[in-house]
């Protein structure tokens, strides 16, 4: 008994780990259904993207810079500047596109979904639902989940797109590499396997942060404190759990 | 028979908020249930919308017996029946009109017209007619109740519950509330319960009144009944007394003792 603690940390997280498993198999049972109500679905990826647009943009742009200054100042050393597209190109599509824009999207639209999601069930929004013979999963968590999984990478392409351009800014405008080379070198470099990994990342980590911040919405506890503490949650565990899969599926794309 | 709970059992932890609960509602007639804060009123209104089931005993409504029914069958049982929240648990997303309209599109495939004439009909009957274009957050406490009344009655339901329908509001509002739930008893025949601790407000409407006191109903009958009733507590609620069974002092150490123990 004397690693009596230990045990039930260990307990509680693989009982979380259930929770959350069971509660994204009823999401996904009620996602089809609400494919059926394009009205609400296009309203949550309006929600969940279209308002995140300006800060992924301002981001992606700024991303793209950094990465044009601190790419051109590393290849300056070893006389390849112009392989600069290609590195920044790169950077963008497989690491910083999909992981940036999900870390932002947990902020912006995960914490609005998770809060929107907490009053509802504070101010009984959800139970009327429940009374009224309308199952609140189909109804609220299975358009927010899906509009969450089909503005991720939407948001990570932009955002990525919008580096380049940034990146472009620096190293041809400011720093002279050739704007030729710049787009040739990446054009040659870049294959569609590139694109692909970081869609399926931005794909997965679309899945995770929606289905976290929907989640910690849904089962908030009813209260101005609960919901503040559940939103709180979303942001935390959504950009561990981003980290966390960034590692898992790059290893994994190593190896295949 | 609409609702009858038979005997019903049930606690939250170690604490038990039903113990041995009896109680029926008639068809036609409109059901009190009163009870100091505390006593479960609310959670007996969610035994008998079927959002938790008895530990023991059994809830039945429409004859049937809510713990032996599919999701899908609750569902079905549930559009028989309208129930107002205490702060009206509007969608605050949608706008007046939408918020009364939202069961009706959830429910049917009725054409558009159609579903305006009925949800202004609706509207008309609880005064708000003109509100229909406001958002939840534009209305006042006694205007969001009309409203999410009016959504509650909009499938025409046989049943309607109200939990808490005059907490909080002026005595315009309040009067209002109760015209209409006397008057929606009246006109469309809907079988009501209401849920309260405002004695003289209910018992100005109901026809049959439960006393809900300590997980059991401590008396039943007519509210001219209760008032006359020997007990005790029933009267102490009825008078509204501070002191009488239920004590004005939540259970503490001696003042003194602990005030003088404070100084040290």
């Amino acid at each position: 008994m004397s690693n009596g603690g230990g045990n039930s940390i260990v307990f509680e997280g693989v009982r979380r780990l259930g929770a959350v498993t069971i509660f994204l198999g009823q999401l996904l049972a009620q996602c089809l259904p609400s494919l059926g109500r394009p009205r609400l679905l296009v309203h949550q990826i309006y929600n969940a993207g279209a308002r995140s647009l300006i800060i992924i943009m301002l981001s992606g742009l700024f991303v793209g810079m950094v990465l044009g200054l601190q790419g051109f100042q590393l290849l300056q050393r070893f006389g390849s500047e112009e392989a600069l597209g290609t590195a920044a190109a790169l950077g963008l599509l497989k690491e910083l596109g999909p992981v940036v824009t999900a870390l932002l999207f947990a902020g912006r639209a995960g914490t609005a979904l998770t809060s929107e999601i907490g009053l509802m069930r504070a101010t009984d929004q959800l139970t009327a639902m429940e009374i009224m013979a309308v199952d609140p999963l189909r109804y609220v968590a299975a358009p927010r989940f899906l509009g969450g999984v089909i503005a991720m990478p939407l948001l990570a392409g932009i955002f990525s797109v919008i580096g380049l351009y940034g990146a472009q800014l620096i190293g041809v405008v400011l720093m002279r590499v050739d704007r030729g080379v710049f787009w040739s070198q990446m054009q040659g470099a870049v294959g569609l396997r590139d694109v692909m990994e970081g869609l399926v990342k931005s794909l997965v980590f679309g899945v995770a942060c929606s289905l976290i911040a929907v989640n910690e919405g849904y089962h908030a506890e009813p209260t101005a404190a609960g919901v503040g503490l559940a939103t709180t949650r979303t942001v935390v565990a959504s950009s561990v759990v981003v980290l966390l899969l960034d590692y898992v599926l790059t290893a994994a794309f190593l190896q295949g | 028979m609409v609702v009858d709970v038979r005997d019903a059992y049930y606690s939250v932890g170690d604490r038990a908020i039903f113990s041995g609960l009896d109680l029926k509602a008639r068809r036609g007639r409109i059901t009190a249930i009163m009870g100091p804060s505390g006593t479960g009123k609310t959670t007996l209104l969610k035994l008998i919308t079927a959002q938790i089931t008895a530990d023991r005993g059994q809830a039945m409504v429409f004859g049937r017996d809510l713990a032996t029914l599919s999701r899908g069958e609750v569902y079905a049982l549930r559009r028989r029946v309208g129930m107002l929240f205490q702060n009206g648990a509007l969608l605050t997303d949608l706008d007046v009109f939408e918020n009364v309209a939202f069961p009706v599109r959830e429910h049917t495939d009725l054409p558009e017209p159609l579903i305006r004439r009925l949800v202004l009909t609706k509207l008309q009957a609880v005064g708000l007619r003109g509100a229909a274009d406001l958002m939840p957050g534009e209305l006042s406490g006694g205007m969001a109740r009309r409203v999410a009344l009016a959504r509650a009655i909009v499938m025409d339901p046989e049943v309607l519950i109200y939990d808490e329908p005059f907490a909080g509001l002026d005595p315009i509002s309040l009067g209002v509330i109760q015209r209409l739930i006397k008057h929606m008893n009246a006109a469309l025949s809907i079988t009501s319960i209401v849920v309260s601790h405002d004695v003289q407000e209910l018992a100005a409407i109901a026809d049959d009144s439960y006393l809900l006191s300590a997980g059991r109903i401590a008396a039943s009958g007519t509210p001219a009944e209760l008032r006359a009733s020997d007990s005790a507590a029933v009267r102490q609620f009825m008078t509204g007394a501070a002191e009488g069974p239920v004590a004005f002092h939540y259970p503490a150490p001696d003042y003194a003792t602990q005030l003088l123990a404070a100084d040290e």
